[in-house]
């Protein structure tokens, strides 16, 4: 604690993770997250932990089902196309109630795409993304700081409320370098204590049973509402966002991630002109920070989404504010970073337009 | 203060070194920084960029999109990268290796024989550390010094005397020696 590294964002989430008590990775290559595994192949076997290269991202997510089922932090990263393989087990880890955690450094998309950085998974990662009915909590770090911090935060959510939890990353936070601190004691594994369902040495105590389904009539509903009610219990209680200048703003800016970085460029270079325009980071996809959005569309003129994407959350966004406001979008999809001299121009277009009036696609 | 720098070379000139070099001499600094690399499909002899942000205040975005300051190592990055300098901007050129020249009028250039020096000082690989050493002149942004200290935790596994090499090259690129 307390020292400031220099370090690369998929380097910092590995190291986060390490720290957060992580002992077990499976992963298989894939740009831009490399550094994951290659920093985990070394630094896991150091802190007594095990590192394996699967032979393909569908062993590596069972893999990860299986640790996960021993009551162990563990994790699995990928990029957009190697995580599209992995969702057939994100859903088994979500039906059978396992605190997985994973990381997806997203690419441009769709298909094999390419390697910049990009915003395209938005709605696989927060609408479950593999088969059923499901939800992942989903944290989306804008600083390699972020990267470094979330980890923790990602495992303390997922055992509480076993469900599978998510750092949404892209190429750019994944590659960039910045200064960090983890702001957290290093978590020593053995002293956390073994969660009531996990699967082990069964001597002197009941069987446990770790699964996905359950063919009784009736009873896989049951299963299903109660895993809603942590659900209903996750959206009360887990929301995250961060809002910058909201109070007196005319424009608010809604981005994630990346996006809100190059909207922290825009939004200084606004102010600096005497524009009141704000900047709303939700920093949890799932849980939506509906209601904090909801409260900000009656003070507002208009929401300006900006995403790496053909627009996505910009749904989430409408659905929050009930089309209370006006919801513009920038869209730059398929690895295209906005600069912050463009998001200003379209703050003004937006600015220009008379209330109700769309600027998305002019 | 803020500085927005692109350094942009073949993949092999230390351009990825000399960014992360900054950044880490920035944070022992006490600045705010950021480096982001173009990580294309680049090996050697391929091209290769890199952004650097140095700034009192908080880094934004940490790819430059409108640079202070552009470090011209080969001759295909000038034409890529002329167009987004900021107006008054700085252009720090390779001139051992770049043979064109600007057409702008409205930034400054300057010419440094990086790979000349480098020869002289018999180590052809340290041409980058020319370019650092006139970059810190130029602009003030750092002190040789903080480039220097910041060396051996990003040469990690670099002799004492290829650190004192380096320093050599940053003073000359700094026109001290």
């Amino acid at each position: 604690m307390g020292e400031k590294l220099l370090m690369k964002g998929n380097d910092a989430m590995a190291e986060g993770a390490v720290r957060a008590g992580c002992r077990f990775f499976a992963g298989y290559p894939i740009t831009p997250q490399n550094e994951v595994p290659e920093y985990m192949s070394w630094r896991l076997p150091q802190a007594g932990g095990a590192f394996i290269q699967a032979e393909s991202e569908v062993a590596a997510i069972n893999m990860l089902y299986g640790s996960a089922a021993t009551g162990i932090r563990c994790m699995t990263s990928s990029s957009s196309p190697g995580i599209s393989l992995k969702q057939e087990g994100i859903s088994y880890a979500a039906g059978a109630d396992l605190p997985i955690f994973f990381a997806n450094v997203v690419r441009g998309g769709p298909g094999l795409g390419n390697i910049a950085g990009a915003q395209g998974d938005y709605f696989q990662s927060v609408r479950g993304g593999g088969h059923g009915d499901y939800r992942t909590f989903v944290m989306a770090p804008d600083s390699v700081e972020e990267m470094g911090n979330f980890p923790l935060h990602c495992y303390a959510v997922a055992e509480k409320y076993r469900i599978p939890a998510m750092i949404l990353t892209d190429g750019v936070l994944g590659q960039m370098m910045e200064p960090l601190e983890f702001k957290f004691p290093e978590v020593d594994p053995k002293k956390l204590s073994e969660p009531d369902w996990a699967l082990g040495e069964c001597r002197g105590r009941k069987n446990r049973l770790v699964g996905s389904y359950d063919l009784y009539e009736g009873r896989l509903e049951v299963m299903t509402l109660n895993r809603a009610k942590r659900y209903a219990e996750i959206e009360a209680k887990e929301v995250m966002f961060e809002a910058q200048q909201c109070d007196d703003a005319q424009i608010v800016l809604v981005a994630y991630g990346i996006s809100a970085r190059a909207c922290g460029a825009a939004l200084k270079m606004a102010r600096a002109e005497g524009l009141k325009v704000g900047l709303f980071r939700p920093i949890t996809l799932w849980p939506f920070p509906k209601k904090q959005l909801r409260e900000l569309a009656d003070r507002v003129q208009g929401f300006l989404v900006v995403e790496m994407s053909l627009g996505q959350m910009v749904d989430d966004v409408r659905l929050a504010t009930e089309f209370r406001a006006p919801v513009h979008l920038h869209a730059r999809p398929s690895g295209v970073t906005p600069t912050g001299e463009e998001i200003l121009k379209k703050i003004k277009d937006t600015l220009k337009a008379g209330k109700g009036e769309c600027v998305c696609c002019k | 203060m803020f500085q927005g720098i692109r350094i942009s070379g073949f993949g092999g000139q230390g351009i990825i070194s000399s960014g992360v070099l900054l950044a880490y001499a920035g944070m022992l600094d006490g600045k705010h920084v950021s480096f982001f690399p173009s990580y294309g499909a680049e090996m050697r002899g391929g091209t290769a960029n890199c952004s650097v942000v140095i700034s009192s205040d908080d880094v934004t975005t940490p790819v430059v999109s409108q640079p202070d300051t552009v470090i011209v190592m080969n001759e295909p990055s000038l034409a890529k990268f002329e167009p987004f300098l900021k107006p008054g901007g700085l252009m720090i050129i390779n001139e051992s290796l770049v043979k064109s020249r600007p057409q702008r009028k409205d930034i400054k250039v300057v010419l440094v024989a990086c790979n000349k020096i480098a020869d002289e000082l018999k180590a052809p690989k340290i041409a980058n550390m020319v370019a650092l050493g006139a970059f810190c002149k130029q602009t003030g942004a750092l002190s040789i010094e903080a480039v220097a200290k910041a060396m051996p935790k990003v040469f990690k596994r670099a002799k004492p005397e290829i650190l004192e090499l380096n320093i050599q090259a940053l003073k000359r690129g700094a026109g001290l020696n």
